[in-house]
């Protein structure tokens, strides 16, 4: 079995419906992958957190990564279709078919390692995956964990059975003398090569071979059954961090990318793994004078020239890498201007940048602190074009927040395809969704659960259309423990950190500690 | 199963390990690709081999690189010239591969193979093939394609040749900047075999569109292509079309971009002609030295003697030295050290009397750089100044400079320095060594620094082979047999290390009377490590003295060594007793 479908409904559309549901277990595991549904008692493993989710260009393929290190790709099944005919379809107002997924391949990509000279544990926990364009039909991608990003190549591999050989193994190994080729251990192949160059050579000086060829030699015959997609690490990029990486993003032109580490931005080309540039450095003199760090950092989807990163301090820098060959000194930066109220211990705390996305046409760039979601414009530095709260009633909680260390959460955004709505997670599996066209009011919490309906979710200050208010059938019994409604027992254990927009459609994967959902709207 | 002749065995079992799953053994196999084919006969290898590797293409990289080797030089194998097609099914596979290697080998081969087809071929089996690769549907197909235009456009129609350019136009705007970055780099090799009228018609116009690209890495391999496209134009077009460009670029917004242009430059200068260069090349050259980022001040830099040769002294005085001098001081090191690697060149180029006026300062200046590379730079080429200011000028100005660097702090710049001075002695003379550079010959045999010592132990070989036993005698010998009473051990050695190297080039005689008194008393020191390298430096002496002075002094002290309480000098004693007896074996 592939995939669940938990729910599917016929709605109006704008409204975000769960479409399948992935859940990581611990049988997937195992060599054949089987996405077990979680039952309700059972304990969510560490390393089937998902960690990262991205989706391709085209929008067919969906990777996530976990904490144990795997990656897991996903392929869209509705594809048959083209494109024309859904458009004229969605015109048509016909009840839109929303994208499926299925599950199509899983490969390890990084194992724990340990850095022997620094004494330090590298977790094999992914950090970020990234498509790359496709060469020749097969699924490139990039992925990373701290320390080590590597190049990946997913291509559906005939299996082969090979026949009509010319040596027959059985009578080679009877003889003695020389073993099979195909059973290719060491030393017989050894003593096979050395043979075949004495008679090579012989048979060029020697012998006149006949002209029509010896007829008794045949070529193995390759019969291929069914194919099986097969992960090869085709490069690995290592050593240039000294601190945990926590972005790479892909160049326009395809050739190249970069790496953002704590302090540090590097620039890489594909085919090179063994240097990358250093572009942006900003390690102080000292250690003790450190007061920002970089969170994020993207190119711009369009203009190969320029890469956004943002700050621990909330401050999103624009550089372009025409200017000079080291980016240290910005050409444009964005940040909030003062606010004149008082400031606590947290509001720096709050203000650090944890995600930034450009959107599609790269004039718009979407920013995540712990608070609020930002939109800003890349020709205006004055400050955001809007602000959306996210859980402003968690405000007073920031104590809390603080002594559990959730404060130092790091949420994901994404943006629409089309730039209309943008979405970031929440507490208690909540994500949020926002419509950042000028002029729109829309807004919509969900919670990534089987039964997302259920439960009353604080509404934000404006006016909205949330699905809160649309009751609905549940088809399963309840869990989610811990959760009663009210906003006093928010769960910050369960926290939405991660979720992707799809390239060209409204629909939103988003992981949930260890399951995989997909809304469509 | 099919059983084999004993005596073809081998070829049957390599036929085999073409699908072996080791792959040491399946590119064992593809290297012998050809004796696989002569083996099975030419109509069997166009039938059965060729179609069999078709469907190979997805095998590791290697062995795939192998295979679009082989097959470029396959045309013997499947019979010919007018089988030539069929290798290119395989090939073509081979260029859609997402391995960079791979693809431009397979296209490097379809190029061999294409150049040979005959001209019907060509038109009914290659062209039909670079059409397929330009519309191929994944970007990897496309790009190998623009590397074999440039072959199939040469024997074809002129429908075809119409279809062809039209085709690379649309290479050229392409939504994939690797596409675009391909048909820029390939449009030279393209635009050499279009007949001159489409050149400046629709070559050009290609050229145009790829220079003004959005991506920085097309307009870059854009540039490449100027210089190429420059020598194919007749001098006006060339003036008219490329020239606006060369200026554009050199102020292009990208800095990757006017790097490109500072590394290619003086090309471009050949391409226009001189007068262009004069008006507009030089302007464009200076703004690339006075560039904000100093990468591209390092490219342009690197060029300036390439670039001065171009020019006439004065133009090269006027226009380029004010940007050197600017150079010689410029915040960045690697800016001067770029400098400091071409600027001796310059000299020859101005002449003696600009070279003493305007050079000597900057040179002075670079040899006091902070920086030791920037300070080795210029040592090394100092030969090319001594041609044409005279000794006598260098020794003045520049010698003061260089005895400074011999006591540099950096033991590296001391070690470079070491390594220049039997050419400085050869340029300066006997005269003038012995009274500046021989102390310091001697101060380095006793430095701090292992590495220094060593080298300055060869210099003294060097310098004894340059001047001459005779000199050697008087200049070097008597100070280094002083140092055999220096208190430290380790300066001990260096004196018999001195020695062994020494001895060869001193010859026998000065060796017995000179160095064996002085080898034979060291056998007496204290320390265990001087003894154990006195029996290796009595070793090493046995070829060069008489078989009497061996029999008389050296078998005695070795013998006196064996039975040292040190294991270590025993050992090495008995190993030089028995090369005696060796030696003394095979004479006898």
């Amino acid at each position: 079995m592939a995939y669940h479908m938990i729910f599917r409904f016929r709605q109006p559309r704008r409204r975000f419906e769960l479409a399948s549901q992935f859940v990581m277990s611990d049988q997937s595991r195992a060599k054949k992958s089987v996405f077990g549904e979680r039952s309700a008692g059972e304990e969510v493993q560490e390393v089937d957190i998902i960690s990262a989710i991205e989706f391709d260009n085209s929008g067919n393929h969906l990777a996530t990564g976990d904490r144990g290190g795997r990656v897991v790709l996903f392929e869209r099944t509705d594809t048959n279709n083209s494109s024309g005919t859904r458009r004229e379809l969605e015109e048509a107002d016909y009840p839109l078919r929303h994208p499926e997924f299925r599950y199509k391949t899983e490969f390890q990509s990084h194992d724990p390692e340990f850095d022997y000279l620094k004494s330090l544990e590298i977790e094999e926990k992914i950090n970020k995956i990234r498509w790359c364009q496709t060469a020749n039909g097969a699924l490139f991608l990039l992925s990373t964990n701290d320390k080590t990003i590597k190049f990946w190549k997913v291509q559906d591999k005939k299996i082969k059975k090979i026949c009509d050989m010319n040596s027959d193994p059985s009578r080679a190994i009877g003889n003695g003398t020389i073993a099979s080729s195909s059973n290719s251990n060491i030393t017989s192949s050894c003593l096979v090569n050395g043979g075949v160059s004495e008679v090579n050579n012989s048979l060029c000086t020697d012998f006149s071979l006949p002209p029509g060829g010896i007829s008794s030699l045949r070529l193995p015959v390759v019969t291929s059954h069914e194919s099986s997609p097969m992960a090869r690490c085709r490069r690995v990029y290592a050593h240039a961090h000294d601190y945990h990486i926590n972005s790479i993003s892909n160049n326009s032109d395809g050739e190249t990318f970069i790496s953002a580490d704590d302090l540090r931005i590097n620039l890489w080309n594909l085919e090179i793994s063994n240097q990358s540039f250093n572009i942006v450095d900003v390690k102080p003199a000292k250690m003790e004078d450190l007061s920002e760090v970089i969170t994020s950092a993207e190119f711009h989807p369009t203009h190969c020239n320029m890469l956004a990163y943002s700050s621990s301090k909330g401050s999103i820098r624009l550089i372009d890498l025409r200017q000079s060959a080291l980016c240290d000194s910005h050409s444009k930066l964005f940040e909030e201007p003062e606010q004149a109220g008082p400031k606590s211990f947290f509001t720096e705390i709050i203000a650090s940048v944890s995600d930034i996305k450009f959107a599609k046409e790269g004039r718009y760039l979407l920013s995540r602190d712990y608070m609020t979601l930002k939109l800003w414009d890349i020709n205006m530095d004055a400050g955001p074009v809007a602000t959306f709260q996210v859980h402003e009633y968690l405000k007073p909680k920031l104590c809390d927040l603080y002594e559990n260390d959730s404060i130092f959460d790091k949420f994901e955004c994404c943006i629409s395809g089309n730039g209309l709505r943008a979405a970031t997670g929440s507490y208690s599996n909540l994500f949020r969704v926002f419509g950042v066209a000028p002029g729109s009011t829309e807004t919509a919490t969900l919670e990534a659960s089987r039964n997302p309906m259920r439960r009353h979710v604080p509404i934000p200050s404006r006016p909205s259309r949330t699905l809160s208010s649309i009751t609905r059938v549940v088809s399963r019994g309840s869990e989610s423990p811990g959760v009663d409604g009210n906003t006093n027992a928010l769960d910050y254990t369960t926290k939405l950190l991660h979720l992707a927009w799809h390239p060209n459609e409204n629909s939103i994967a988003c992981a949930a500690a260890n399951s995989l959902y997909m809304y469509y709207a | 199963m099919a059983m084999v002749d004993e005596p073809l065995y081998p070829i049957a079992v390599l036929i085999d390990e073409l699908k072996n799953d080791d792959i040491q053994l399946r590119l064992n196999s593809i290297r012998r690709l050809s004796t696989i084919a002569r083996a099975l006969g030419e109509e069997r290898t166009r039938k059965e081999l060729i179609p069999f590797l078709s469907e190979n293409s997805d095998d590791d990289d290697e062995v795939l690189l192998a295979m679009a080797e082989e097959l470029g030089v396959f045309i013997p194998f499947v019979g010919g010239i007018e089988y030539a097609h069929v290798l290119l099914p395989p090939l073509e596979s081979l260029c859609t591969v997402e391995e960079t290697c791979v693809r431009e080998k397979a296209v490097e081969s379809l190029c061999k193979i294409g150049s040979q087809m005959k001209e019907n071929d060509l038109v009914e089996s290659f062209v039909p093939l670079v059409k397929r690769l330009a519309a191929g549907e994944w970007f990897a197909a496309r790009v190998s394609a623009c590397g074999i235009f440039h072959v199939a456009y040469q024997g074809c129609t002129d429908v075809l040749k119409t279809e062809l350019r039209a085709t690379y136009s649309q290479l050229c705007q392409d939504d994939m900047p690797m596409v675009r970055r391909a048909a820029a780099s390939n449009l030279g090799k393209f635009a050499t075999t279009v007949e001159s009228t489409f050149l400046i018609a629709e070559i050009m116009t290609m050229f145009d569109d790829l220079t003004k690209d959005d991506q920085d890495s097309v307009r870059l391999l854009a540039v490449e292509g100027c210089a190429a496209l420059g020598k194919l134009l007749e001098p006006q077009d060339c003036v008219a079309r490329i020239l606006p460009v060369i200026v554009n670029f050199s102020q292009d917004k990208s800095w990757r971009v006017r790097y490109m242009v500072a590394n290619q430059l003086y090309e471009l200068c050949e391409a226009v002609g001189p007068d262009c260069t004069r008006t507009d090349l030089v302007p464009a050259y200076v703004r690339l030295l006075r560039d904000n980022e100093a990468e591209v001040r390092i490219a342009a830099a690197g060029k300036v003697t390439k670039f001065c040769r171009l020019l006439n002294p004065e133009l090269a005085i006027q226009h380029i030295l004010p940007c050197v001098k600017e150079l010689s001081s410029d915040s960045s090191q690697h800016v001067r050290s770029a400098l400091a690697s071409v600027i001796m060149g310059m000299a020859p180029i101005l002449g003696k009397d600009s070279t003493i006026e305007h050079l000597l300062p900057i040179f002075l200046s670079l040899l006091k750089d902070e920086f030791p590379d920037v300070r080795l730079n210029i040592i090394s080429k100092l030969d090319q100044v001594n041609q044409v200011i005279g000794i006598d000028l260098l020794s003045q100005s520049l010698l003061p400079a260089i005895v400074e660097l011999a006591e540099d702090r950096h033991w590296r710049v001391r070690l470079a320095i070491i390594e220049y001075v039997p050419l400085l002695a050869s340029q300066l003379g006997i005269g003038f060594f012995d009274d500046k550079l021989g102390a310091l010959c001697m101060q380095w045999l006793q430095d701090k620094v292992y590495s220094i010592r060593e080298a300055a132990a060869n210099n003294l070989k060097r310098l004894a082979e340059e001047f001459g036993p005779e000199w050697a005698m008087q200049h070097l010998v008597p100070q280094v047999l002083d140092m055999v009473n220096n208190p430290h051990y380790l300066h001990r050695m260096m004196v018999l290390r001195a020695i062994s190297l020494m001895a060869p080039v001193m010859g026998s005689e000065i060796t017995c009377s000179k160095f064996l008194p002085v080898v034979v008393e060291a056998s007496k020191d204290r320390v265990p490590n001087i003894k154990f390298n006195v029996a290796k430096l009595l070793q090493s002496l046995i070829p060069i003295v008489d078989q009497s002075v061996v029999d008389k002094t050296i078998r005695q002290c070795l013998v006196d060594l064996s039975e040292d309480p040190d294991v270590d000098v025993r050992y090495f004693a008995n190993q030089a007793l028995n090369s005696i007896d060796g030696t003394t074996a095979a004479q006898s």
